[in-house]
């Protein structure tokens, strides 16, 4: 077997302009995911009942169904609801969604194992449900976040992948059209996991200075 | 008559107890902790609780202020009744909802046997919090507040740390100075000493001491034989979810009439 590195120097910077689309859709999935999951999981620990209820059920949807159909689902089901928005968007919003809530359930148990010393303490100075989870329960909640929701973006990064079957020109897609014209899938695929590592790297060695940086107490 | 407006009148002068408890009840599952508990705090008062582990003198103190619910029972603070009201004709006991409960739990201050101090504030922070975000005071007249109850427990100089650099004892004193930040009508001690070292223990029982001769009406739960004859203006002896003897602490420490009361204090004073 020999490796056609000719192939392999002509795809370095095909791939990059995937790259470039790949980062952008996962950091808006991540922004959208993570402030959206953040407000889920204090709904889903304090909020009304009802509400607390669509939470769930949120979740349960999410995590009871693949990426894959998901993914199907928002990119034909939402031009049939009157939006028309592309692939690029319906990729961001499938991830996002699928994103949330799996950063719902982290913030729910995070949140949540805080020592109950600390509700009761908050309790006795007249703090209502809200004040405490916002000013006592969620700052001290951060850091031990961290390394999960870390896990999650990583998770997220690789799931854009899947955009590639809405034919979203992510990094994945950008390889399959070189595959399609050159026919050299072990290179290119090989190359595919090089960039994907590299990128996930990064994420985990910015998630470690984050975790660093965060006071601990 | 020329001038008469109603703000003239003086409000009436409560009279009675601050604190009336009447029937107190409450069970975990089968176990019943509580068997009908009735007690009065007259204002300006040391109400020391005293007995054997488990014989429900901390689930008394956690139904004071609601951290749990009593099962039976009422509570009335300077008159009005904690947790629930009478509402309708005939009337009937309706719980409160959480954000009026929350208005009645700040009148009683809490004092936490494991300090509860939120690490990720500054002791300063820790008393400013409650006056900030609850009683709604700007930041700078919060900190001031703060500032001044951490004088009254002699931690002006400690302003600044977090509570993992404290001693267990300065954990505990901010713990009151949290409490007395919010002007409460009383505060209820939760065996304030018990995860203190032996030498730590006095530096709190001198805070509390001085908050009673201030005048600060306190229900104190502690094995302190020494504190409660001291400090205490009335004792309680609680043994299997009962009150078994009351009275002046000189009167129960040197001539306890009930067996229980003997024994315990035999026990707990020969150590």
């Amino acid at each position: 077997m020999t490796i056609d590195w000719a192939i392999v120097e002509m795809a370095i910077p095909l791939l990059a302009v995937g790259t470039v689309m790949t980062l952008k859709i996962a950091s808006l999935a991540a922004l959208f995911g993570l402030t959206g999951g953040i407000g889920l999981g204090l709904v889903s620990l304090g909020g009304w009942t009802w509400a607390r209820w669509l939470v769930r059920a949120y979740v349960d949807f999410v995590r009871g169904t693949p990426l894959l159909i998901q993914i199907f689902i928002v990119f034909f089901g939402l031009p049939l609801m009157g939006f028309r928005l592309g692939e690029f968007w319906a990729g961001v919003i499938a991830l996002s969604i699928n994103c949330a809530a799996y950063v719902a359930e982290i913030v729910r148990g995070t949140v949540g194992s805080v020592e109950k010393g600390q509700t009761e303490a908050a309790k006795s100075i007249g703090m209502t449900q809200g004040t405490i989870l916002l000013h006592i329960l969620l700052p001290q909640s951060i850091r031990p976040m961290v390394p999960a929701l870390t896990n999650d973006v990583i998770t997220l990064l690789k799931n854009t992948s899947l955009l590639s079957v809405i034919s979203v020109y992510e990094l994945t897609r950008s390889g399959q059209a070189v595959i399609a014209s050159h026919f050299a899938p072990l290179e290119i695929f090989a190359l595919l996991a090089i960039y994907y590592y590299a990128i996930i790297s990064v994420l985990s060695w910015v998630s470690r200075v984050i975790e660093r940086r965060l006071p601990a107490w | 008559m020329t001038n008469g407006t109603r703000s003239d009148v003086a409000p009436p002068v409560p009279v009675g107890p601050l604190l009336s408890v009447q029937g107190l009840r409450k069970s975990y599952g089968d176990r019943e902790i509580l068997k009908g508990i009735s007690f009065d705090v007259i204002a300006g008062q040391t109400l020391v609780l005293i007995g054997p582990s488990g014989s429900g003198k901390t689930t008394v103190l956690r139904c004071l202020n609601y951290l749990e619910v009593p099962d039976a029972g009422t509570i009335e603070l300077a008159g009005e009744p904690i947790g629930g009201a009478y509402v309708g004709e005939p009337a009937h006991w309706t719980p409160l909802p959480e954000v009026r409960l929350a208005l009645q739990r700040r009148k009683f201050g809490f004092v936490f046997q494991r300090f509860n101090l939120f690490p990720h504030l500054t002791a300063l922070q820790n008393v400013a919090i409650g006056p900030r975000k609850v009683l709604g005071l700007s930041r700078p007249a919060a900190e001031a507040r703060a500032a001044e109850q951490l004088a009254r427990v002699s931690l002006e100089d400690h302003l600044h740390k977090r509570p993992s650099q404290l001693s267990g004892g300065q954990q505990q004193r901010v713990a009151i100075a949290r409490a007395l930040a919010m002007e409460p009508r009383m505060i209820l001690f939760d065996e304030p000493t018990s995860a203190l070292d032996p030498e730590l223990v006095h530096e709190v029982l001198d805070v509390m001491g001085t908050l009673a001769r201030e005048g600060m009406t306190m229900i104190v739960v502690t094995h302190e034989m020494g504190f409660a004859r001291r400090a205490a203006d009335r004792l309680i002896f609680m043994a299997d979810g009962r009150i078994v003897e009351e009275g002046a602490p000189e009167a129960v420490f040197s001539a306890p009439r009930e067996e229980k009361t003997q024994r315990f204090l035999a026990h707990i004073l020969n150590r």
